[in-house]
């Protein structure tokens, strides 16, 4: 245990001492948050001006717009984490060391968390000042809606590590377009019943849409859905096992097909 | 200490079924303490020998067993006492080579790293070298900082492939002679992919050629040279090469 853990911990060292030396990585991480959050807010303040039911429901666009940030940012800093090894040709440098690849994916749900939280932590500061407009004050269902976003953000984050050990640098547009391919089914920004009837099945059975209706009746009711929070822990211990599973499964393969040695296009 | 640093028996792989195989049913064993040579030309089944006894490789059939510990069940009791340096894997570019071989000595759980990485650095000339940019170095001096690498769990066992490449002759010789002595030292095992024959002949005991996925002789290189009637290795290693296209 103590060894995993230490081995764990050298891997979040590499990373920081990446970031050490890369402040513009700090900064790309912060920059499109922060942009997003500006544009919602000021689209907020306009709706609010001619729109009683976004007068009602202040700060649903911006508290919306982070959250998603949170999952986004959580599965890119799983999957740029991944990426960094294979763009420096150092996956089978850590594959001979004694790195199980359990602890390997642990240490990259580890970067997701930290990555997530560099990037959307600036941009809900912010929008205190600018739309007078604190995240922070929904209070404990924020820890919920994030741990449920990050855990979301793990599971996709391992499904596209499954692909790039496949398919290698081939599969890198998959990390960076997949995440949006939920978010029209995600009820991110409007009800799911808003969707066709055909189409909110598909949109229930993502823990996305049950964290945002979530934090709907947060910011609209003042109620804690504990209904719709259990939904989507239940949904994402799936979704993990499953990510997990395609991550070991394909790990295993890549090591059978002798991928790891060269894991680039 | 185990008899055998690298017990090998009937390794095979075979990447495409029906295809040729590209290490087909080889055997050898290399004691501790001792450094081998693995020569052949491209394609001959060098880098996958390699790639199956760092596990990184599942092997079709066949056994292997490292410093007494049956790889296929027990890899991770090996691991921690192998290392290796290959031309096809690089050392992150963006983190000086200090950073590397603290984030790799970590990796390896190696007691007072600040030491260990100061005597590298002094035995690799890395000195001046450790606070830079991995990525900014010159490919001889990527190639001593990988070495670094390789050799800061003072592995038991180190698998080499193309260890002096890009190196100038006078650092190249100041690398075998360091190999030599950390192998006289340690006790350690080196198996050596290089096509460097003089290399070859200056630091290895044994010599596997290796053709078409199978060891097509082995011995010393004296033995191999006499075997032959040539003068060197270089000799010998093209009249294999060359032999069955004849």
């Amino acid at each position: 245990m103590t060894d995993s853990l230490q081995r764990i911990s050298a891997m979040l060292l590499r990373h920081y001492y990446l970031f050490r030396g890369s402040w513009t990585r700090i900064f790309d991480l912060m920059y499109w948050p922060v942009l997003q959050m500006v544009i919602w807010g000021f689209i907020t303040v306009f709706l609010n001006q001619h729109s009683n039911w976004f007068a009602q429901a202040a700060g649903v666009l911006i508290g919306a717009v982070l959250l998603w940030d949170v999952l986004v940012r959580a599965q890119f800093g799983f999957t740029l984490s991944l990426l960094e090894e294979m763009w420096s040709r150092n996956l089978a440098n850590l594959f001979v060391a004694p790195l199980r690849p359990y602890e390997f994916g642990l240490s990259l749900m580890a970067m997701g968390i930290i990555r997530s939280a560099i990037g959307v932590v600036p941009a809900a500061l912010l929008a205190i000042p600018l739309f007078h407009y604190s995240i922070f004050e929904m209070g404990l269902p924020l820890i919920a809606f994030w741990s449920m976003l990050i855990m979301l953000g793990w599971s996709i984050g391992l499904g596209i590590a499954a692909l790039l050990f496949r398919f290698g640098l081939a599969a890198e547009s998959y990390a960076w377009a997949s995440i949006f391919l939920i978010q029209p089914v995600s009820g991110v920004w409007y009800p799911v019943e808003v969707l066709p009837g055909w189409l909110q099945p598909v949109a229930w059975a993502l823990p996305t849409t049950h964290v945002f209706e979530g934090m709907r009746a947060v910011l609209i009711n003042g109620t804690f859905r504990w209904d719709l929070f259990a939904s989507a822990f239940a949904l994402n211990i799936l979704y993990l096992a499953l990510g997990f599973g395609a991550f070991l499964f394909a790990f295993a393969r890549a090591r059978q097909r002798g991928q790891l040695l060269q894991s680039s296009e | 200490m185990p008899s055998l640093a690298i017990n090998v028996e009937s390794l095979t792989k075979i990447f495409v079924a029906g295809a040729a195989p590209a290490v087909d049913g080889i055997a050898f064993a290399v004691p501790p303490g001792r450094i081998c040579g693995l020569l052949g030309g491209n394609g001959a089944g060098k880098t996958t020998t390699i790639s199956m006894l760092l596990g990184i490789l599942v092997p079709t059939s066949g056994r292997i067993e490292l410093l007494g510990h049956d790889m296929r069940r027990h890899r991770f009791r090996a691991l921690p006492q192998i290392n290796f340096s290959s031309p096809y894997v690089d050392l992150p570019g963006r983190l000086t080579v200090r950073e590397n071989l603290t984030v790799f000595g970590r990796l390896y759980g190696v007691r007072d790293l600040a030491s260990r990485i100061a005597e590298l650095a002094r035995e690799l000339e890395l000195g001046p070298l450790l606070d830079r940019k991995t990525g900014s170095l010159s490919s001889g001096q990527k190639t001593r900082a990988a070495l670094a690498k390789a050799l800061v769990n003072r592995p038991a066992l180190l698998l080499l492939d193309e260890p002096t490449a890009s190196l100038d002759p006078d650092t190249a010789d100041q690398v075998r002679g360091l190999l030599e002595n950390y192998a006289r030292r340690e006790g350690a095992a080196i198996l050596l992919a290089s096509h460097n024959m003089g290399e070859v002949e200056r630091l290895c005991a044994e010599v596997l050629m290796m053709k078409t996925g199978r060891i097509v002789d082995r011995g010393t290189p004296a033995e191999l040279i006499a075997r032959y009637g040539r003068d060197d290795m270089e000799q010998v290693f093209l009249d294999i090469a060359r032999r069955e296209e004849a």
